[in-house]
């Protein structure tokens, strides 16, 4: 299975988002954000980083890249999508997932190995996990409070689309402890931890991430 | 004359470094500031006379790029720059 | 009017401000005679920044040069003291680089930008030797933790290193956190960073061929840290002109990020003849060091450097320090290709000039010759000081003021040896610097094996090999105000044994020396005293000094700051899978302390911490054990003899145990060696020390590894989970026990509490 790893001006993750797919048994395609093919992909990742130096907002001005807008195109049809950290910023700010990223609350950057607990795995990116699997991913950002008003959160409890929730302590301010989202069809998910910097015990907490990236793999058979 | 945007966060979204301003205007002795609200100004230097069709399409612009509108509010009028006001230029 | 070469030829006579840009009268007048007549004040103003201690090391150069002098024979070095930074090879083809410089002042005054843009300073030199950064270290020293003004300093330097190098990608994988009241007013700020190549990618940096392109590329250029030149621009301006210029630089990380990308894909392609920097004294130093280094001679336009702020005068424009810029010698063949590459990244790129064989750096301005000088005589002839230097006066008393039991009060009661341990584990510097390290980035890339507070950052090199280098930054400067020359061999010791405490085998040395003012005898005689002393402990060690850093004027007044000459030692491992963590893991494991403890307190954090003594001796530096020690830590961790291994230094074995059970979440019972005093026993800093955790079905083995070697080895406890109700518990034998749940919310609230 062929999945996109698009690089920004700033991009930062984009390597470690291709080595996660290969260690899942994928295939890593580059994009660059100036193409506006995205050269035959099953699945896109939006990886983290801080593209455009995070100017204006975190991801408000890769939102307008000319590769955005087949992203945007394939997402709408049921192409599966990956928001990382700066990418779940980038997915907010083209409105394929709602609410928005602000400042933590602690003011300072955070870089720690987070616990999470799987809130949804039925998702493109999920699948592999289980409903409550308590699992360790790195987090580390400095804008990554989500928000959203109260109706949207709400509606996202409601219809069961919070993807991973923090445990333990909230390390940004994240309202309702919300870590990862997913759209109404559950192909598009944004979160803020770095499930690809934990595949390898190596070099990381675990190999709790490895997870979203194989289950991707196995909903392409499936679909 | 500038087009000026100003954009700020909704009043419902909470403001951390609002607060953080505060309360390190308290510390310096600023005890009668009871709140404070950090937002952003932007100065364009349009290309042409501004009348309310030009403000118009800042407001486009401002709504699509410069604010977001699911956490911030704006307002677009005419202004002078900030250096304008600066006596020693030129 | 623009005062240019025909201009000051005909007004010998004219008065220059030499003396308020910091020259001499002997200098000044050296320049006119490299001249032959007076300098154009855009030649006085790049004399001036050139020949600045900062940029010449006028005052260091001759006590450095026992680095070369005395350097040890080794085949692993490709590059030696003298470029960007020094090249290390590290076997299969691949070569390493790695430098640590300072940015003290800056810090002080702006703390934010002066630590981000000492990060990005030292990320372009490892650029310019043709490797790409991998990671980046940051050794920091502030006034005592308590002191409003370190809540002013701190989270900002912080910050700084953060955001600047969080946003270039660079993993942040170790440093120190080191409080001291002489640091008040001079914190300070060393950047380290490294890089990885291969060997056919290393770069050079003179500039050869004549017709070969002189290219200016990255940011554009303003007022950046131009601040007193500006006295030099008000000589030719007439009424109208700026007012204000700024002393400090102002980084962009993006900006350097796509640098970066920018610059290794130009190398990939092969379109770089040669590349520098854009450090201290911008432009002036970046031609004059150019020209020097290649064929000989420059020819430059100043008025095509693209500027940000266009009332810029050409003085102004040669000494801006705006960030983010490099220079590259290109052939005019690929000077389209070099285009494309900058324009696919948006990285500004302007033709300035180009290379020739005149033996003169020649500057002209709108058509005006503004310089024409003799390269070699702005950037490597620049005056040789050999400043003046005794010994303090008071030193011998500071040295007769050991910290006896007479002298200073020891805990011997249970009871107080306890409360000692809990003091101890939360005094600033000892406590838990998560509060700091929790702001960098330290997996991005996804080579990171080990980051702080392991011994040494680990990262990986080669995924299928496993070829990884291991770093360490250390300086004690207590033991060196002590004894300087000892204290420098010290600050080697432990930054080797940190390395070899992982696992890797150290190769090279880099350094960054902070001092007090060279003017002041007593200063210079600690500097003398140190690089004798770093000099000689590297030929011992075999580790050769491939590069670094000097920081003078680090005081207030006539307080100087403790002479800190911080030790950077990259090594080595062939296989990164088998480095040794720091934390103690598995119950039933044994514990065993190597190397020999004596009654060793001066200049201890005990000392410090307890009493606020300094005086005495510093422990005995004993690098044969080290070598020693280092030789067996390798080997234990080579043949997985070991689990776990943390190094002994401020603090002693109580805070090596604390480390390594709060870090594994794991207790200890430990007994005190007969014949040994419990309190020498958890506190003496003696060196060439570490603990270890020896798997039972290993013990023998290890042991046996170590009475082959005739090294100290004593077993001195076991791994315990503690009983449920407890928790897991640090328990001295006969003595007292001391739950690590106490100890964790002691040492993680110190930092966080006072920076609140």
């Amino acid at each position: 299975m062929r999945v996109g790893i698009v690089t920004f001006p700033g991009s930062l993750d984009d390597r470690d988002a291709a080595r996660a797919v290969r260690y899942a048994g994928g295939q890593a395609v580059p994009l660059w954000h100036g193409d506006e093919d995205l050269s035959g992909v099953d699945a896109v990742v939006l990886p983290g980083g801080f593209s455009y130096g995070d100017y204006l907002r975190c991801g408000a001005i890769a939102r307008f890249a000319p590769v955005m807008a087949a992203v945007v195109d394939r997402a709408r049809a049921g192409m599966p999508v990956l928001g990382i950290c700066n990418g779940f910023q980038i997915l907010c700010e083209a409105h394929l997932l709602p609410g928005a990223l602000m400042r933590n609350d602690r003011q300072t950057f955070v870089c720690r190995d987070q616990a999470l607990t799987v809130a949804n795995a039925t998702t493109a990116w999920t699948s592999g996990y289980q409903e409550g699997q308590r699992i360790v991913v790195p987090l580390k950002s400095g804008e990554g409070g989500y928000v959203a008003p109260e109706a949207t959160l709400d509606a996202l409890e409601g219809e069961g689309r919070v993807v991973v929730r923090y445990a333990g302590s909230n390390p940004n301010g994240s309202l309702r402890d919300i870590a990862g989202i997913t759209s109404e069809n559950g192909r598009v998910v944004g979160l803020m931890p770095h499930p690809e910097h934990a595949i390898d015990a190596l070099t990381g907490p675990g190999t709790d991430g490895l997870g979203f990236f194989s289950s991707v793999l196995a909903s392409a058979v499936s679909a | 004359m500038s087009v000026i945007v100003e954009v700020m966060p909704k009043p419902e979204i909470l403001d951390p470094q609002g607060q953080a301003v505060l309360n390190a205007l308290h510390r310096l002795g600023f005890t009668e500031v009871r709140g404070v609200r950090q937002g952003k100004r932007f100065e364009l230097d349009v290309d042409a006379d501004v009348d309310p069709e030009v403000l118009r399409r800042v407001s486009d612009a401002a709504a699509t790029l410069l604010a977001n509108p699911v956490i911030e509010e704006h307002v677009v009028h005419t202004g002078e720059s900030v250096h304008a006001k600066e006596t020693d230029r030129a | 009017m623009t005062d240019s070469v025909s201009t000051a030829a005909q007004t010998p006579d004219v008065e220059q401000p030499w003396a308020e840009l910091g020259l001499k009268a002997d200098e000044y007048a050296t320049i006119r005679e490299h001249l032959g007549r007076r300098p154009t004040s855009c030649e006085l103003a790049m004399y001036s920044v050139m020949w600045s201690e900062h940029c010449s090391y006028k005052s260091s150069k001759v006590h450095l040069r026992q680095f070369g002098e005395k350097a040890p024979q080794t085949d692993a070095l490709l590059v030696g003291i003298g470029e960007n930074a020094g090249v290390v090879d590290v076997g299969d083809g691949y070569a390493v680089t790695f430098k640590v410089e300072s940015h003290n002042h800056p810090s002080y005054v702006e703390p934010h930008q002066g630590a981000a843009t000492g990060v990005g300073g030292i990320v372009r030199d490892i650029l310019a030797m043709g490797a790409r950064p991998i990671g980046v270290m940051d050794p920091l020293r502030f006034g005592p933790l308590d002191a409003p003004d370190t809540r002013r300093v701190l989270p900002g330097v912080v910050a700084g290193v953060g955001s600047y190098g969080n946003c270039l990608g660079l993993p942040n994988i170790g440093g120190e956190v080191v409080f001291d009241p002489s640091y008040a007013g001079n914190p300070l700020v060393n950047a380290l960073c490294v890089g990885v190549m291969k060997h056919d990618d290393i770069q050079s940096s003179g500039a050869t061929g004549v017709g070969n392109l002189v290219v200016l590329y990255g940011a554009k250029t303003g007022g950046d840290g131009i601040g007193g030149v500006s006295v030099l621009a008000s000589e030719t301006f007439t009424d109208s002109g700026p007012t204000k210029r700024p002393s400090v630089q102002v980084g962009d990380p993006f900006t350097e990020k796509l640098l970066i990308e920018c610059t290794l894909e130009l190398f990939r392609d092969d379109v770089v003849v040669a590349i520098q920097d854009l450090g201290g004294a911008g432009l002036s130093c970046a031609t004059s060091e150019m020209a020097s280094g290649g064929t000989g001679g420059m020819q430059v336009a100043l008025d095509k450097v693209p500027l940000r702020d266009s009332t810029l005068a050409p003085e102004e424009i040669l000494m801006s320090e705006s960030q983010e810029r490099m220079m590259a010698i290109v052939e005019p063949a690929k000077i389209e290709a070099f285009m494309a590459v900058c324009e696919r990244w948006d990285v500004l790129a302007t033709v300035l000039g180009e290379v020739t064989d005149t033996g003169r750096l020649v500057v002209t301005w709108h058509g005006e010759t503004v310089v024409d000088v003799p390269p070699r005589t702005v950037a490597h002839e620049g005056p040789v000081y050999s400043r003046p230097y005794h010994r303090p006066g008071w030193q011998d008393a500071l040295q007769a003021d050991e910290p006896t039991p007479q002298r200073l009060a020891r805990p011997t009661s249970p009871t107080d040896l306890r409360d000692t341990v809990l003091r101890m584990a939360a005094a600033p510097n000892l406590a838990d610097k998560e509060w700091v390290t929790e702001q960098y980035d330290r997996f991005v890339l996804g080579n990171t094996v080990l980051a702080q507070p392991e011994d040494s950052g680990v990262l990986r090199i080669d995924e299928q090999t496993g070829l990884g280098v291991a770093l360490s930054t250390d300086c004690n400067g207590r033991y060196a105000k002590l004894d300087p020359y000892e204290g420098a061999r010290l600050a080697l010791a432990e930054s080797y044994r940190n390395v070899a405490a992982v696992g890797a085998r150290p190769l090279a040395v880099t350094n960054c020396l902070n001092f007090g003012s060279p003017e002041d005898p007593e200063v210079m005689w600690q500097f003398a005293e140190a690089t004798r002393g770093l000099a000689d402990a590297c030929l011992e060690l075999g580790v050769p000094v491939t590069g670094g850093n000097v920081s003078f004027y680090n005081q207030t007044g006539d307080t100087a700051i403790l002479p800190t000459p911080v030790v950077g030692v990259l090594g080595v491992i062939d296989d990164v899978t088998r480095r040794t963590p720091q934390a103690f893991t598995t119950p039933g494991q044994v514990v065993y302390l190597l190397g020999e403890t004596r009654d060793e307190f001066g200049g201890s954090e005990w000392a410090h911490e307890v009493h606020q003594h300094l005086g005495g001796r510093p422990p005995r530096c004993d690098l044969d054990a080290e070598r020693a020690l280092g030789e067996i830590l390798i080997h234990a961790s080579r043949d997985g003899l070991v689990d776990a291994a943390h190094d002994l230094s401020d603090g002693g074995l109580a805070q090596a145990l604390v480390e390594s059970c709060l870090r594994g979440n794991i207790g200890v019972r430990v007994w005190v060696p007969d014949g040994l005093d419990p309190f020498v026993f958890l506190f003496s800093e003696s060196q060439a020390r570490a603990v270890v955790a020896v798997p039972r079905s290993e013990e023998v083995r290890f042991t046996d590894m170590c009475t082959a070697r005739r090294f100290p080895h004593q077993r001195i406890g076991v791994l315990d989970d503690g009983d449920p109700d407890t928790g897991p518990v640090i328990d001295v034998q006969g003595q007292f026990a001391v739950a690590l749940e106490q100890l964790r919310e002691l040492r993680t609230r110190r930092l966080p509490d006072a920076m609140a």
